[in-house]
């Protein structure tokens, strides 16, 4: 493996987050290639690399650009993601807090390769020290010439602005962030329209994730191919993985994709805190695998699907023999519960009731009825729901049930 | 009547600035009324209204949707601790526990000294620092109630 890592290779050095240490270390060093190229070619490039959406829908990024229609009359935008809040995911926190300059950088490609002349960045509002260090590295780059009026003597223009959420999870979804941004509450958008065409302000609208932003810059500097040296043919690159839960080393690592999850585990984490018993793999929404499911699974799109789970956002918590599953899928009830934005009635009513049984439940009021009602509420919050927030939860309550079934009879006894 | 000081006025023809729309700026405008005011009542509400030539209703509905705006008072120290998955497995219930009998309030709970309210919050997306706090602005990693207690003999 190459030693410069595409997304990590800066963090450990002190003071990364500053403008002189990152131009040091190679920073905004691909901006000089960028303006020789035209928008297209651009496309081209990160197309052929094959990166893919980090947020946890993994679409081809090159293939989401290539979508923004030209010369609509209108003004294009893109929207940067920093809403991080899926349970089990804090990599992006680790991007912004210790390079944001890769971030800034890896927005001027995006933003000129799709013809935007100003940027949102929606950030979580509990993001204090990130949020702090986005602002300190934005203020560094206008006054260098790397934002604002003619970058880097290109002739091109960006404006960037960072935009604060006030806490509400559902804002990660990208057309919730849109309406958000316009000053609404955050209540996702039926699609079609996509944003590509009619998104921010009606107009063409890219969102891209923290993470994928980020892995741009090293695109750029080594092409397509520097960028294929990691990972597998169909998840090209690396993957950051936050992980946490019973592990001895938990934290942000960045791995190739096609890493052995077991490996991971052991090596990255520094093993397991007693007997494991369940690993979440990417993020809260994704279906569980048990202990006994994982020997083969390695860290990439595919490996993880035939698993019958999904990589998501790479938030991966691991699970020991003392937790009680249905304590765990109460727990993860509630935040759905909590986090659904009330639009639909299969998911406010759905993720409440599921809440309220699984409660019931570990109080030692749970009958055998409700477990079999659980499932059909499950059943009907999948793919009933404009956002996939109801599926988010029917997904682990489906699994969770399936796989320790036991648990879940011992507890819904009367 | 509540009315911005000079600076947040000149803060807010900057926020509006950076928007096509006058309306966009909602959120970041009542994050500068928050810190003006500390609280969003419903007169800042319609402050915030008449500035943006929205109507106050629709105001209301964006501060109450979002959980960061205050609309009743919150201590000086607002004390909120995760509990979802990652941190709940390292036990920020028994904290919350212990938060709530230390300063015997209920979650929410403004303390009679004014000082305090203790809140239960969703993921704070630091889950290797589990369990993981934030008092105001600052993040506190792995809060044993040992360490919460130490934490709390420093706050000024």
């Amino acid at each position: 493996m190459p030693c410069e890592l595409p997304l990590t290779s800066r963090f450990e050095i002190p003071e990364s987050h500053t403008l002189p240490v990152s131009q040091a270390y190679r920073g905004y060093e691909t901006l000089a290639t960028l303006f020789t190229l035209s928008p297209q070619a651009v496309i081209e490039r990160v197309k052929a690399s094959g990166l893919r959406g980090r947020g946890g829908a993994g679409f081809s990024t090159g293939l989401k650009w290539s979508f923004v229609p030209q010369n609509t009359g209108k003004p294009s935008y893109l929207c940067v993601n920093a809403d991080e809040s899926e349970p089990g995911t804090f990599k992006d926190r680790y991007l912004l807090e210790r390079d944001p300059h890769q971030l800034i950088e890896g927005m001027v490609i995006a933003a000129y390769a799709i013809s935007c002349h100003h940027a949102y960045i929606y950030i979580r509002g509990e993001f204090m020290l990130p949020r702090k260090r986005l602002e300190a590295a934005i203020t560094e780059a206008y006054a260098a010439g790397l934002l604002g009026k003619n970058i880097a003597g290109s002739g091109y223009d960006l404006e960037v602005t960072i935009h604060r959420g006030a806490g509400a999870y559902i804002c990660g979804e990208e057309t919730a962030l849109l309406e958000s941004i316009e000053g609404k509450p955050g209540k996702p958008r039926l699609k079609p329209p996509f944003p590509a065409v009619s998104g921010l302000f009606a107009s063409p609208t890219v969102v891209n994730n923290v993470e994928t932003l980020s892995a741009l810059p090293y695109i750029l500097r080594h092409g397509a191919d520097g960028y294929r040296q990691f990972g597998t043919e169909k998840s090209p690159g690396t993957k950051l993985f936050s992980a946490s839960g019973h592990l001895k080393r938990p934290g942000v690592y960045e791995v190739s994709m096609g890493y052995p999850l077991k490996d991971f585990l052991e090596k990255e984490c520094g093993g397991v805190v007693g007997t494991l018993k369940a690993v979440i793999p990417g993020g809260s929404s994704v279906p569980v695998l048990r202990a006994d499911e994982i020997d083969a699974v390695t860290l990439d799109y595919e490996s993880i699907a035939a698993a019958g789970s999904m990589l998501g956002s790479g938030g991966l918590i691991a699970l020991n023999d003392s937790v009680n599953m249905v304590w765990a899928l109460e727990n993860l009830a509630h935040f759905y519960a909590h986090e659904s934005c009330g639009q639909c009635t299969p998911c406010r009513e759905g993720t409440a009731w599921a809440a309220k049984i699984l409660h019931r439940a570990l109080a030692g009021h749970g009958t055998r009825k409700d477990l079999e009602l659980l499932l059909t509420i499950s059943k009907n919050m999948t793919g009933k729901t404009i956002c996939v927030l109801a599926d988010a939860l029917a997904m682990p309550i489906d699994s969770y049930i399936a796989k320790f079934r036991d648990e879940f009879e011992a507890c819904f006894n009367r | 009547m509540v009315e911005f000081s000079h600076t947040a006025k000149t803060k807010f023809d900057e926020i509006v600035s950076r928007y096509p729309r006058k309306e966009a700026a909602l959120l970041p405008t009542l994050w500068l009324a928050q810190e003006e005011f500390t609280t969003v009542t419903p007169e800042v509400m319609a402050y915030v209204a008449a500035l943006l030539d929205l109507p106050a209703a629709k105001v209301l509905g964006v501060t109450t949707f979002y959980t960061m705006y205050h609309t009743k008072p919150v201590g000086t120290y607002h004390i909120q601790v995760c509990r979802t998955l990652s941190c709940a497995m390292a036990g920020s219930n028994a904290l919350l526990d212990y938060l709530k009998k230390t300063f015997n309030v209920d979650l929410d709970e403004l303390t009679a000294d004014g000082k305090f309210t203790i809140s239960q919050v969703e993921c704070l997306a630091n889950c290797d620092a589990a369990p993981a706090i934030q008092i105001n602005a600052t993040d506190y990693k792995q809060v044993s109630q040992e360490k919460m207690g130490e934490i709390l003999k420093k706050l000024p």
